[in-house]
């Protein structure tokens, strides 16, 4: 359960070119659902985004992530609580280029430590689930785009994670393999996690894989 | 603490993988790198060994040598002179020398003539120095020929060639007997070159050289540890030099350096922020960059290093001898006895490793430390 | 599974730092059986030199050279051997 109270948050605060990016938001979030956060671009939906995240922390207001608040946290708390809690797919994929596929899936867990047999078992496993299994040691610049998101959804569930943000994840794909995200959206859900997404793409906002909607202008809900 | 080294090779592997992506730079780089250090580390060997090899072999030279002088340059030692100098308390013993130059017009090289002391050497026969019998290709036995200054032909044997291990010091002898020397040399009877005094306890070596002067005013007494404070400053000298040359080369290499290490492109930036996003702290970014500073500075150390001890020590310092050689003809052959000197090892560590490794990390700094959202924002 | 990088590169550096404590063995092991034949020979003939700078009379013997021979017009004007480029002239207090 995911909890968000008169959230704020606002850039360049105090400067003259301040700008409030969240206006009060307040929402419930259940667990083992596909939320999907709507609006024109400048909404404020991608800052909710990381926000709940954990890659920003709010100007005002409270997140509480199974009753406990994390949106006071240091920084180095809030690192340990991203990578426990949260897989990320961005809107670029942003894969790291020159390192093969399977390098790329393992990444956000090199600080955790884990033997590399096992970690490198886990990274094949996944790559396997998302049909990669076969281009597991091509660099990532090589792969198609699809195989690029599927490599970048392979990596942000390395660790696990409850919980999936993806921003705006079919920016950048035909309406093919949109649908083919989708399915795979609908498994993870499936499989009991949560999975949080911004997106304008009506294929998306109106496929049964999305269970809620949640529509946001100039940073405060208009419908949800 | 497993925990700990298995995050530090993922570390490392990802930072070997930065840098292959960048293969040709970075492995120019490090050549670039390691060849500094081979240069400085063999200028640093190599004068070292010198040092220490002229310390060690001139601790055994005479304690006082006696020059006389006239009208300012150096004369012959007349007859009777030794007696002048009569019985000085603390002297132990005390030689009159004949010695002095012969130029080889053949090779075009100059010889070192000099009578041993002790060694009787037969008349007609001579005991030649290593290089010299490399260079006019004479073994034990054979016959050599010199034409001595006052247009003589002489012929001598030669008895024996001095044992290449002492060539740094003996390259250039020719050892003959005292009748030979004077007969070729048309030297004065009775006169001598120089006077060598070996004097027991080294407190009194400064007390002996003052009761020369004394007795004897033309004269100019050379003290053992002056001569070995001069060479142990002519190596500094000669490394000073080499340094100041290489002074360039350094200073290019460091700029090379900086803007390699410090010049961070905005893809790496990116690739910062996307690893903060997904999980890395701060810290992790850093020890990653760490990684990349020290296995690039460390590999070119090592390479460096040990490239210059083979250099140095075991061939024989090749790149140096055309510095040193000069115009000579002969140049000895010799092998340094291996020195390591710690604080120097250190010192060289610490002016190649730390630096590269620093600027490798300052510039991270602020790219590690900006906040992880900027990824969602482009 | 292929060999890691940093497999590689530990590995790599372990091998440099064992050469470089070899080289510390090295030095030791000489040093504890040094040449006896060069004192010896600079024993009894009494050397003061090496035989490094061989191309001229006064640059042989650095030591026992007259001072003024080498740097003629002035104490630290260098003649034209390249030796003298790297020879300081002889200190004598």
């Amino acid at each position: 359960m995911i909890e968000i109270a008169d959230l704020h948050k606002a850039f360049n605060q105090g400067q003259h070119n301040e700008y409030w990016a969240i206006q009060g938001v307040s929402l419930s979030l259940a667990r083992g659902q596909v939320t999907a956060f709507m609006g024109p671009s400048g909404s404020g939906k991608t800052t909710l985004l990381s926000l709940i995240g954990c890659l920003a922390r709010p100007t005002s207001g409270r997140i509480r992530l199974d009753g406990e608040d994390i949106s006071g946290l240091p920084e180095r708390f809030l690192t340990e609580l991203r990578r426990r809690h949260f897989g990320f797919v961005f809107q670029q994929f942003n894969l790291i280029k020159g390192l093969s596929a399977r390098d790329n899936v393992m990444l956000p867990a090199y600080p955790l430590g884990l033997p590399h047999r096992q970690l490198t078992e886990r990274a094949d496993a996944l790559l396997a689930q998302f049909r990669l299994g076969h281009r597991a040691d091509a660099r990532v610049e090589w792969l198609s785009g699809g195989e690029q998101q599927r490599v970048a959804i392979a990596r942000a569930l390395i660790n696990d994670p409850p919980i999936l943000v993806a921003d705006e994840p079919t920016a950048n794909l035909d309406t093919a393999l949109s649908r083919e995200f989708l399915a795979i959206l609908g498994e993870l859900s499936g499989a009991g996690r949560t999975v949080l997404l911004t997106s304008h793409d009506p294929l998306v906002l109106d496929s049964p894989q999305v269970e809620r909607r949640v529509a946001l202008r100039d940073g405060r809900v208009v419908e949800a | 603490m497993t925990d700990w080294f298995h995050k530090q090779r993922y570390l490392i592997d990802f930072s070997l993988a930065a840098l292959g992506r960048r293969k040709v730079r970075n492995l120019g780089l490090l050549a670039a790198y390691s060849l500094l250090v081979f240069v400085l580390a063999s200028v640093m060997l190599f004068t070292q060994g010198l040092r220490q090899e002229a310390k060690r072999v001139l601790a055994e030279s005479p304690e006082v040598i006696l020059q006389r002088l006239v009208a300012g340059r150096q004369d012959l030692i007349p007859p009777g002179y030794l007696e002048q100098i009569g019985r000085i308390r603390g002297v132990q013993k005390m030689e009159a020398r004949l010695w002095g130059y012969y130029y080889d017009p053949v090779v075009k090289a100059n010889y070192t003539f000099m009578v041993p002391g002790e060694r009787q050497i037969p008349s007609g026969q001579l005991v030649v120095g290593p290089a010299l019998a490399r260079e006019r290709g004479l073994v034990a036995g054979n016959l050599i020929s010199f034409r001595s200054y006052s247009g003589r032909l002489f012929t001598f044997q030669v008895a024996e060639v001095l044992p290449q291990a002492s060539e740094l010091m003996s390259a250039d002898l020719v050892l003959l007997g005292a009748e030979d020397f004077r007969a070729f040399f048309d030297f004065p009877a009775g006169h001598y070159t120089d006077i060598t005094l070996s004097v027991a306890n080294p407190n009194e070596v400064r007390n002996v050289a003052a009761k020369l002067a004394a007795a004897l005013p033309d004269s100019r007494p050379i003290l053992r540890e002056e001569v070995q404070r001069t060479y142990a400053s002519l190596f500094d000298w000669r490394e000073g030099m080499v340094l100041t040359v290489l002074a360039g080369a350094l200073l290019a290499f460091a700029i090379l350096a900086w803007d390699k290490a410090s010049g961070l492109s905005a893809e790496e930036r990116r690739e910062i922020g996307i690893l903060k996003a997904i999980g890395w702290e701060t810290g992790d970014v850093l020890r990653m960059k760490f990684w990349e500073g020290v296995l690039i500075s460390l590999s070119a150390f090592l390479i460096g290093y040990l490239a210059a001890w083979v250099h140095v020590f075991h061939l024989d310092g090749a790149l140096f001898r055309p510095v040193l050689q000069g115009w000579a003809v002969l140049y000895p052959h010799f092998r340094l006895t291996p020195q390591v000197d710690g604080l120097q090892l250190a010192t060289l560590f610490f002016f190649t490793v730390f630096p590269y490794t620093a600027a490798v990390l300052v510039p991270i700094w602020r790219a590690a430390i900006t906040d992880p959202d900027a990824v969602m924002r482009t | 599974m292929s060999l890691r990088p940093s497999t590689l590169a530990l590995g790599g550096l372990a091998l440099g730092l064992a050469g470089l404590l070899a080289t510390w063995a090295e030095a030791g092991l000489q040093a504890q059986a040094p040449d006896p034949g060069t004192p010896a020979l600079v024993r009894e003939l009494g050397l003061t030199d090496p035989a490094l700078f061989t191309e001229a009379r006064y640059t042989r013997h650095l030591a026992l050279s007259d001072r003024h021979a080498p740097f003629q017009d002035h104490p630290l004007g260098f003649d034209h051997f390249p030796s003298a480029s790297l020879v300081a002239p002889p200190r004598h207090d």
